[in-house]
């Protein structure tokens, strides 16, 4: 019964949606307070009735209902507790059915932490989020139904997880990522909700900032959890694929990391409103174009397991119609917003400016999300025109991505010293000339005692350039950051003191450019500095890799919950001295038949030692895999940070406000004549 | 003309000139790396470029896999049902690479019509077979069966 009621509970919540995205939209145009407050109770009944529904499948798995389809494809008796919960987002409909739970969180989010909006405002983005949802639910009611039950002839054994799956990555990654996903369906609901009102203004990108933000830092932190995971779980030692699944998770994350800034100009200057929306609508339309992608089987991969057209042309629907009516909302009302700019005359800045800077920055993180978008679907398209069957490969992916990311990290170090409107040339000239030097060296001297041997052979020009834009950014940040602290007079106490007067937002932006700079170090170090080696061993053999001597000790047969695995023992030396002992196996899960590499690593902050088993050869003896991957810790670290600044940024004091303000909040005194002018335009646009 | 104008006109013209070296480059580099599909048939037939990295599939066929003593150099042939074509690899083989199963290579042709692959793919999950090599199946299929029904005429 458990699954009727879940399902149930879904048609409920459907029927809720549908009235949240209609009452509170025409209450206000028409006026009417109490159907505008409806939205508010609507959001949080949603919530209620599809966290049930979550919660009835979740039910379903843990007590090894087999006669639900979705069960019986994606669990086993044998399957370890956990990952029979986690398995409930492990394929299609559960994940979809994640997607539409964590959607009700971030309206319901909205619905409770929105009463100091004005309440036409908080209302149509309510309504908009309810037709999305509305969306949502009727793909998954009509199309990916989790609750269809195999009757009467249910199977008394589940299919199992595909191995693959079966992780702690699993359980954390997915509902991260979605919650970044979803979470700028909140932008996207801000942004066509001020296209409607036709206001839009500082007021309107302060309110909408912190949930950009948050969106942002799940996102951040759910790539990064992905690395990571494909890193130590798919077996073989990568980090980044050019995967179209992990492509449809950066372009979001670009195009957010744009927005993030851009809006940041919207509300200290007022500048950059158009953009900014466009760019909140963009966000969103590639998250979809994302679920798309790998919910629609048109592509090849590890992700991709439903192979349904139906399913595929619901979404390609969907998003033609958010993505062309937001578009064409964007086209009729744009120009209103263009005039407040006009009658607010607030915004003119120079060629060298932090306005510029950030331009630059939203330049070139939009080109790169079209070159990977391009990358992505020219496969797809070829296939529709029959023009062959074409794979890019990473090299096209690296020639665009990593000039435009060491752009990006040049303009950065400048741009932390910009000054809004107007900065003096000289000024960033003799501020940059200390890092400079430093970084330079840093640049030339550190890749000599990187390598194994001082020599020319082994003196990588890659690592040279990682390190001097890492270096830069780095040196740049702490400058300013001294500078800073440094302000009043130079005593270390009041050095100390100043570290509490300095915004949230300030800290954020250091954290997650110093995070950029750790992770482009570990990117750039890891691939020049990493050595693999795959060999034939028998047990008894030693192999010296990179400085490190591997001894394959002994084979063993291990048997687990639900899968049965050969494992290694080997031993790491260095200097004869003994480093690590790594088990890595070969599992074979029962259930599907299905042979698993887990990789073995001893991780470092300097180095990973990682070692895999290949496939058993004649006799003893194995094809193993042997990895020191130097650095690789700091791309995730990197990731990390980044993700941990844009906490920061959102728990910045400015947006705790529970009125909408019109007194002048001044952080630091470099901003405070940019924020009355700000403050200036949003009263002049509201008086308007 | 107008100062204003013509400070427009320079930088209409710089837009559409960055514009066109961006397209440019980016068709350029889609095929340089475009990696095209080929099937045994068409390799063999030498309608596939050598010395070209491309991708091949088929199935693995019985008992075709032969592997070196004291190295990870092994040999193997996929065949789409029309013909088989020998794949050369040194390496570490996925898991789920298996006689009887779907696989994809990719590297490059040489003069013997051998494909020497640097990368081995193979399916992720028991159930599933790449598109490409279904199809890939597929048309050999209807293509048997129609030279079937020809030479019964």
């Amino acid at each position: 019964m458990i699954a009727e009621y879940g399902h149930m509970a879904l048609i409920v919540a459907l029927c809720l949606s549908i009235a949240q995205a209609i009452v509170p939209m025409a209450g206000s145009f028409a006026g009417y307070r109490t159907w505008m407050r409806l939205g508010h109770s609507l959001a949080i009944g949603q919530l209620v009735f599809v966290a049930i529904s979550f919660a009835c499948l979740t039910a379903a798995f843990v007590q090894d209902d087999f006669s639900l389809q979705y069960v019986a494809n994606n669990s086993n008796t044998l399957l370890p507790t956990q990952f029979k919960i986690s398995a409930v987002w492990g394929a299609h409909e559960g994940s979809l059915l994640l997607w539409a739970l964590i959607l009700a969180v971030w309206s319901a989010a909205v619905a409770l932490f929105s009463n100091h909006l004005p309440l036409v405002l908080s209302s149509r983005v309510l309504s908009i989020l309810g037709a999305i949802s509305v969306g949502f639910g009727l793909f998954i009611l009509l199309t990916s139904n989790p609750f269809a039950r195999i009757l009467p002839f249910s199977p008394t054994e589940g299919g199992d997880l595909n191995p693959l799956l079966q992780d702690f990555g699993l359980i954390v990654h997915p509902p991260m990522l979605y919650m970044g996903y979803v979470g700028f369906s909140v932008a996207f609901a801000f942004a066509v909700a001020a296209l409607i009102g036709g206001q839009f203004d500082s007021a309107w990108a302060r309110w909408a900032r912190p949930w950009i933000n948050s969106a942002w830092v799940f996102l951040t932190i759910g790539i990064t959890l992905g690395s990571w995971w494909a890193y130590y779980e798919l077996g073989w030692g990568g980090w980044w694929f050019w995967d179209p699944v992990e492509n449809a998770s950066l372009m979001p994350w670009l195009v957010g990391t744009a927005l993030v800034h851009s809006i940041s100009v919207t509300e200290k200057r007022g500048a950059f409103r158009s953009w900014t929306l466009l760019l909140a609508i963009l966000a969103f339309s590639l998250s979809l174009l994302g679920t798309f992608l790998v919910r629609s089987g048109v592509l090849t991969s590890v992700h991709a397991f439903a192979n349904d057209p139906e399913r595929g042309i619901f979404i390609l629907a969907f998003l033609g119609l958010v993505v062309g009516s937001s578009l064409l909302l964007f086209a009729l009302r744009g120009p209103v917003v263009q005039q407040h700019r006009a009658a607010a005359d607030a915004v003119s800045y120079s060629g060298l400016s932090r306005e510029m800077m950030l331009l630059l920055n939203n330049v070139l993180l939009v080109s790169a999300m079209a070159m990977i978008l391009i990358g992505t679907l020219y496969p797809l398209i070829a296939d529709v025109l029959d023009l062959g069957k074409i794979s890019v490969g990473p090299p096209y992916f690296n020639f665009f991505f990593v000039p435009m990311t060491l752009g990006l990290m040049v303009a950065m170090g400048f741009a932390v010293f910009s000054r809004w409107k107007k900065t003096d040339a000289q000024l960033l000239r003799q501020k940059g000339m200390v890092p400079f030097l430093i970084s330079l060296s840093a640049a030339l001297i550190l890749p000599l005692f990187l390598a194994d041997s001082i020599s020319w052979a082994s003196y990588s020009i890659t690592a040279v350039i990682t390190l001097g834009a890492s270096f830069w950014v780095l040196t740049m940040s702490l400058e300013d950051l001294w500078q800073k602290l440094d302000r009043g007079s130079s005593k270390a106490s009041s050095k100390l003191k100043n570290i509490g007067k300095l915004p949230g937002s300030y800290w954020g932006m250091q954290c997650a450019h110093i995070g950029i700079a750790v992770c482009a170090l570990g990117v750039g170090l890891s691939s020049v500095y990493d050595v693999q080696k795959d060999v034939r061993m028998v047990p008894g053999d030693r192999v010296a890799v990179a400085g490190y001597e591997f001894s394959f000790d002994s084979l063993d047969y291990v048997q687990g919950p639900n899968f049965g695995a050969s494992r290694g023992q080997i031993s790491a030396y260095k200097n004869e001295r003994l480093v690590a002992v790594l088990y890595p196996e070969k599992r074979k899960y029962e259930a599907r038949n299905q042979v698993m590499t887990e990789a073995a690593l001893d991780a470092g902050l300097t180095r990973d030692l990682y070692v895999s088993l290949g496939e058993p050869l004649k006799g003893d003896a194995w094809a193993i895999r042997l990895h020191v991957k130097p650095f690789v810790r700091c791309i995730w670290l990197g990731g990390l940070m980044i993700g941990l600044g844009g906490l920061l940024s959102v728990m910045d004091k400015r947006y705790r406000r529970r009125k909408p303000s019109t007194q002048s909040s001044s952080q630091s005194s470099s901003q405070s004549s940019a924020q009355l002018k700000a403050q200036a335009d949003a009263t002049v646009a509201a008086a308007q | 003309m107008h100062p204003l104008r013509k400070q427009r006109l320079q930088l209409v013209i710089l837009l559409v000139a960055s514009a066109a070296l961006v397209i440019g480059l980016v068709i350029y580099m889609l095929r340089e790396n475009g990696n095209f599909f080929y099937t045994p048939a068409q390799i063999i037939s030498g309608e596939a470029p050598q010395n070209t990295f491309l991708r091949a599939g088929g199935m693995v066929v019985d008992a075709s896999v032969l592997r070196s003593e004291d190295s990870l150099w092994v040999q193997f042939k996929i065949t789409d049902g029309v013909e088989m074509l020998t794949i050369e690899h040194t390496g570490i083989l996925p898991d789920l690479f298996a006689e009887g199963e779907a696989a994809i290579a990719s590297g490059k042709v040489d003069e013997n019509l051998v494909l020497q692959a640097t990368q081995i793919l193979a399916k992720h999950d028991e159930k599933y077979t790449p598109p490409e090599v279904a199809d890939a199946m597929n048309e050999a299929y209807k293509q048997k069966e129609a030279a079937k029904t020809g030479s019964y005429k």
